[in-house]
């Protein structure tokens, strides 16, 4: 087998400055928006007592979610053995690390005081799913950091093995933590289930493999470089199992749910006559996200067809910011009924009404900010460093 | 290296080094002891474990359209020193601001009979809201009340997620104005701490039950449930009560009747 | 064996320790605002050199201990602080005490320290107590009046709990 040559990605200087003036620009945005939320309080945003959790935390979470998953391709690579995955290993550490570094970045300036920062690194409390989440996501950047130092230097190849099944081992950790953020949550019909956590990890999957088809294709077309059809096939079929593996999970749920008379509530809400969370449903989630690119991805007509790939994935992108906006949106927008068999006439904090919720300009910015900081960080990373091979053509028949 | 040597025979230097490290630290934690030990003369006992504060509310006596323990909570915790911020319109202030307590109407799908009672923070023995903090601030004191320290709290308001009642506001703007017994402030998470200021200092009612009694209606009624000769134990044990969402197995120290 | 090493090293070592000790008591000039009750008194809660080193070490270690042991009357409570320091602006009330050229701007402003403090903590005494009363060394829980409680009485006696509670129900039947 030829050897295989990793070098720092080189294109032309102004496009790739100019690159990274445009994300900065994006990220100097963003960080203008957070201390506009931060100085003049959250009566800025669209958020209240009732929407707590608003656009910074589904970009956050999409993020969070998309950056564990971005790492399966070198897990496939090392902990399953897959030898067209294992050149991609080093890419997809950087990328997992860039996604999130970017949602961190948005999830932490969204708190009410992002100055105690410190409290929260220094008082944990180990019953919060939340806690041990934080542990998780800074446990990741040194595993993950540890790993890629074992991919690239020589010298450290005696932990490529162990960092490998350490990384696989603790994603899945994290994942199941943020899913269970929103599983462990008795209060509310849309949450408080037990398949929050897979469902999250298969999501991560589906967006981690989107965003890393995307980024390799965008760095290797950038660069010049030769991107093998064969792999790029076998990349294309993963993520239309993992697409179809999300909407299986988001069947399951919603038919558990219509199964639940004391769920028909949200059921409904989101399914039939929630207006805009229905559109987004059937729309965003189900269509754009899953029927649409497993047609894409699948088809005989796209089979020989690139552009249909990268279409496909940043469509798997949206349908799951989608789905990620109604799991924390619309699971909150849904009244809780503490008052079963009883209708609420008047209340003056909105008790038995679904909750409006506007985004303000100021969210979207942050959470912008925060994708363009993942791509900066990758951007950065894969020109400073041997991550990505010369050539990811497909090896001769016979010795993949 | 010769045998001889010119330190002392019997002062060994490793043994001087101990010893001055040994002096060093008394040195520094003694005065520490004795901070902590001139302090224990002026001091209440604390909150005590021998004591769980709870709460009945009657909803048949609660009065539709007063909001006598609304007002009254919002005076005693300075909630009403909260300006609307300039250029904010009605319907998000309203989404806002912090309600601590506040009174809900609902009428029975089936008999279209009208309750009223007030809502607020249910002080459960098993609270979400304590499970789910990541710093701790938010937390059960030893006499049942459930509150936020508002010096750990980094607003990151999963706790007003977890609520099964909705009962936590978070603050969303600066507060300009506060009262020396509440103190409150922009960024963090707050809700109904049963007069915990009123309590410590020795009262036996709350500002709500307060208000609520003088309005006449007599709807609500705080105490220890756990003295068996208190009001409310004695009330709750004459009058059927129960928990709002009692499924959740949360034990709630609020009570309702007449729901 | 060397000529001066020796020498200039104990030199350099007494200027160190020189400039230590002329540093520790930089601030002799007082941050006491002229118009608060603490302008009357040597010191209140501890020693001034003590305080200024250490405030925030005890105010940290008390608020725990008040917020979540429910322990009231700590000897250094932030409340306290505030009725001994608050400047009285002439017209009834309080100058903020965070406010420009108050006290804690005295030296937070020069070592810029910024306080938050203020943003949950009132910036001004409880209102409804009474000032001419000076701490004695101890201060007892009724007396502080920063529990606030809702009773109007113009003098802030040393009441017992019990005797609280029936001046209450006596000003709620008026």
């Amino acid at each position: 087998m030829k050897k295989l040559h990793y070098s720092e990605l080189w294109c032309s200087s102004p496009r790739y400055w100019g690159g990274l003036a445009g994300l900065t620009f994006i990220i100097l945005l963003g960080m203008a928006a957070a201390y506009y939320m931060e100085h003049s309080g959250h009566w800025v945003t669209g958020m209240s007592n009732q929407v707590v959790w608003g656009l910074p935390h589904v970009f956050a979470i999409f993020l969070i979610v998309a950056a564990s998953g971005a790492l399966n391709v070198a897990s496939i690579g090392s902990v399953f053995g897959g030898p067209l995955y294992k050149p991609l290993g080093r890419f997809s550490g950087l990328l997992a690390v860039g996604l999130l570094a970017g949602g961190l970045v948005v999830l932490l300036l969204d708190l009410g005081r992002p100055e105690r920062l410190i409290v929260a690194m220094t008082h944990f409390n180990f019953k919060s799913i939340f806690a041990w989440n934080i542990i998780l996501y800074t446990g990741f950047f040194t595993i993950v950091g540890i790993y890629l130092w074992a991919m690239i230097d020589r010298k450290a190849q005696r932990f490529y093995q162990a960092t490998g099944f350490a990384a696989f081992f603790w994603r899945l950790a994290l994942t199941t933590g943020t899913g269970s953020i929103f599983g462990f949550l008795v209060a509310r019909e849309a949450y408080d289930a037990a398949i929050m956590a897979p469902m999250f990890i298969i999501m991560s999957f589906s967006y981690g493999l989107a965003f890393f088809i995307i980024t390799l294709m965008s760095a290797y077309w950038w660069a010049s470089r030769q991107l093998g059809s064969h792999r790029l096939e076998k990349l294309k079929n993963l993520l239309g199992v993992f697409v179809g593996a999300v909407l299986y999970f988001s069947l399951v749920y919603h038919l558990t749910n219509l199964y639940v008379t004391q769920h028909h509530g949200v059921e409904r809400f989101i399914l039939l006559d929630g207006g805009l969370y229905t559109v987004m449903f059937w729309l965003g989630q189900i269509t754009i996200g899953g029927i649409i690119p497993l047609f894409m991805l699948y088809s005989p007509a796209f089979s020989d067809n690139r552009f249909a790939i990268v279409i496909a994935s940043i469509m798997v992108l949206i349908g799951g910011f989608i789905q990620i906006y109604l799991i924390v949106i619309g699971g909150q927008a849904y009244p809780m009924n503490l008052f079963p068999g009883k209708e609420v006439v008047a209340s003056s904090f909105y008790d038995g009404v679904v909750a409006s919720y506007t985004p303000s300009l100021a969210e979207g910015l942050l959470g912008l900010a925060g994708i363009a900081i993942a791509m900066t960080l990758v951007a950065v990373g894969a020109r400073t460093l041997k991550v990505l091979p010369e050539t990811l053509e497909d090896p001769e028949q016979g010795t993949a | 290296m010769t045998g001889k040597t010119d330190q002392p025979k019997d002062v060994k230097r490793r043994k001087f080094i101990g010893i001055t490290v040994a002096a060093a630290s008394a040195a520094s934690v003694a005065p520490g002891i004795l901070l902590t030990l001139a302090d224990a003369g002026t001091e209440s006992e604390g909150a005590s474990s021998n004591v769980r504060w709870g709460m009945l509310v009657d909803s048949n006596k609660c009065a539709e359209d007063c909001t006598a323990c609304v007002d009254a909570c919002n005076q005693e915790n300075g909630i009403d020193l909260l300006q609307r911020p300039e250029g904010q319109g009605d319907e998000m202030w309203n989404a806002q601001r912090p309600q601590w307590i506040r009174k809900v109407k609902l009428r029975d799908r089936q008999t279209d009979e009208i309750t009223n009672l007030p809502m607020m923070c249910q002080h459960c023995e098993f609270p979400p809201c304590v499970d789910v903090c990541p710093t701790g601030a938010s937390f059960k004191r030893a006499d049942g009340i459930v509150m936020v320290d508002r010096h750990t709290c980094i607003g990151c308001r999963y706790c007003m997620m977890a609520c099964p009642y909705k009962a936590r506001s978070f603050v969303h703007q600066n507060v300009a104005e506060q009262t020396v017994r509440a103190p409150r402030g922009k960024g963090c998470v707050e809700s109904c701490n049963l007069c915990v200021h009123r309590v410590d200092s020795g009262a036996t009612t709350t500002a709500c039950q307060d208000a609520c009694n003088k309005d006449g209606h007599q709807a609500i009624l705080f105490g220890d449930l756990m003295d068996p000769e208190s009001d409310l134990s004695k009330a709750l044990k004459e009058k059927s009560s129960r928990q709002i969402r009692a499924d959740l197995e949360l034990n709630t120290g609020v009570r309702y009747t007449s729901l | 064996m060397h000529s001066s090493t020796g020498f200039f090293r104990t030199a350099g070592l007494i200027l160190i320790y020189g400039a230590a000790l002329l540093s520790s008591s930089v601030y002799s000039g007082s941050a006491v605002s002229p118009g608060s009750k603490a302008a009357g008194m040597e010191s209140c809660v501890a020693p001034t050199e003590d305080m200024r080193r250490n405030h925030m070490d005890y105010l940290k270690h008390d608020r725990i201990r008040v917020v979540h042991d429910g322990v009231r009357g700590v000897k250094n409570s932030l409340a306290g602080c505030i009725d001994c320091h608050a400047e009285k602006d002439g017209k009834g009330g309080y100058h903020p005490i965070n406010a420009e050229g108050q006290f804690c701007s005295g030296c937070h402003e020069y070592l810029a320290v910024s306080l938050t403090c203020f943003q949950c903590h009132s910036k001004k005494p409880d209102p409804k107590q009474k000032d001419a009363k000076s701490l004695s060394g101890s201060v007892s829980i009724e007396q502080s009046g920063h529990l606030g409680l809702l009773t109007g009485f113009d003098e802030a006696p040393a009441l017992s709990a019990e005797e609280m509670v029936q001046l209450r129900a006596i000003s709620r039947e008026e």
